[in-house]
């Protein structure tokens, strides 16, 4: 039953984060590159209000999978940062926790460059 | 047929896309939450496979990203966005799916031009911004670090 809640919570969460975004698509025809930039903000602000970490604990996945949640791992890692080494700690602590997604998003993005095809058309 | 701008106006309204949110808003729920719960799975699996929480988070967006990148060169992610909307933009297989795209798309400008630099098209801005704010959320954290 716990788990069977854990991933209600996880999808219950998370899609109301996306039907946000849908919202917003549909409603004031923000182009997928700003609800992406906001919601990425949005994420770093709660965070560093101590607002998000709450909802991770309670959503798990349905927190941390959109993109809400990669501005949260900004916000912890530059918390972190900024308490080990103070003031360099702002500027190192956003890409040292963010490093995994952006890697993976790089790497994965030139090996599929280099071993697909092309579709016909851009979407 | 003459009409107004405003009739013209209506007409449009009525027949364009993408404003029928009574199946755009269920759609980018049900998708983006399963896309969560996808998440959520590997999670699960990985602190399974003994990770501690955060390694776990890490590995899970580098799958998801994984997963994502994987089926944008098989053209499937299109296929599941025209269906989901933001259900398949906000999650970060969304976010993968903005390098992936340009990089595979612009590699007939060349693997210099074409994909390293049109694959930060859309997550350029995101992490410009995303890291500025972070930025200056430090700067504050410091602030009140010093004067404590």
């Amino acid at each position: 039953m716990e788990t069977f809640m854990e991933y209600f919570w996880a999808f219950v969460i998370g899609g109301g984060f996306c039907l946000i975004g849908q919202l917003l698509i549909d409603l004031t025809k923000l182009t997928p590159a700003r609800i992406l930039v906001t919601y990425v903000m949005a994420g770093v602000v709660l965070g560093g209000c101590g607002v998000y970490e709450p909802l991770v604990d309670f959503a798990g996945a349905g927190a941390t999978v959109p993109l809400t949640g990669f501005g949260y791992t900004l916000a912890k890692g530059v918390k972190q940062a900024v308490q080990e080494d103070g003031l360099l700690g702002a500027f190192t602590g956003g890409f040292t926790a963010g490093a995994a997604g952006l890697t993976a998003a790089v790497v994965f993005g030139l090996i599929v460059a280099r071993c697909f095809k092309r579709g016909d058309k851009m979407s | 047929m003459k009409m107004t701008n405003n009739e013209y106006d209506k007409l449009t309204k009525k027949y364009s896309p993408n404003t029928k949110m009574y199946l755009t808003l269920p759609k980018a729920f049900v998708i983006g939450g399963l896309i969560c719960c996808l998440g959520q799975a590997l999670f699960n699996l990985y602190t399974y496979l003994g990770m501690t929480e955060l390694h776990a988070r890490s590995v899970t967006s580098i799958t998801l990203v994984f997963l994502s990148a994987l089926l944008t060169g098989l053209k499937l992610y299109d296929k599941i966005a025209k269906h989901g909307g933001a259900g398949t933009l906000v999650p970060i297989t969304g976010f993968a799916n903005s390098v992936v795209a340009p990089a595979l798309e612009f590699k007939t400008e060349g693997f210099i031009l074409g994909t390293a630099a049109k694959m930060f098209i859309i997550a350029g801005p995101v992490i410009v911004y995303g890291i500025l704010t972070s930025v200056v959320y430090g700067i504050i954290l410091y602030i009140f670090q010093i004067m404590q």
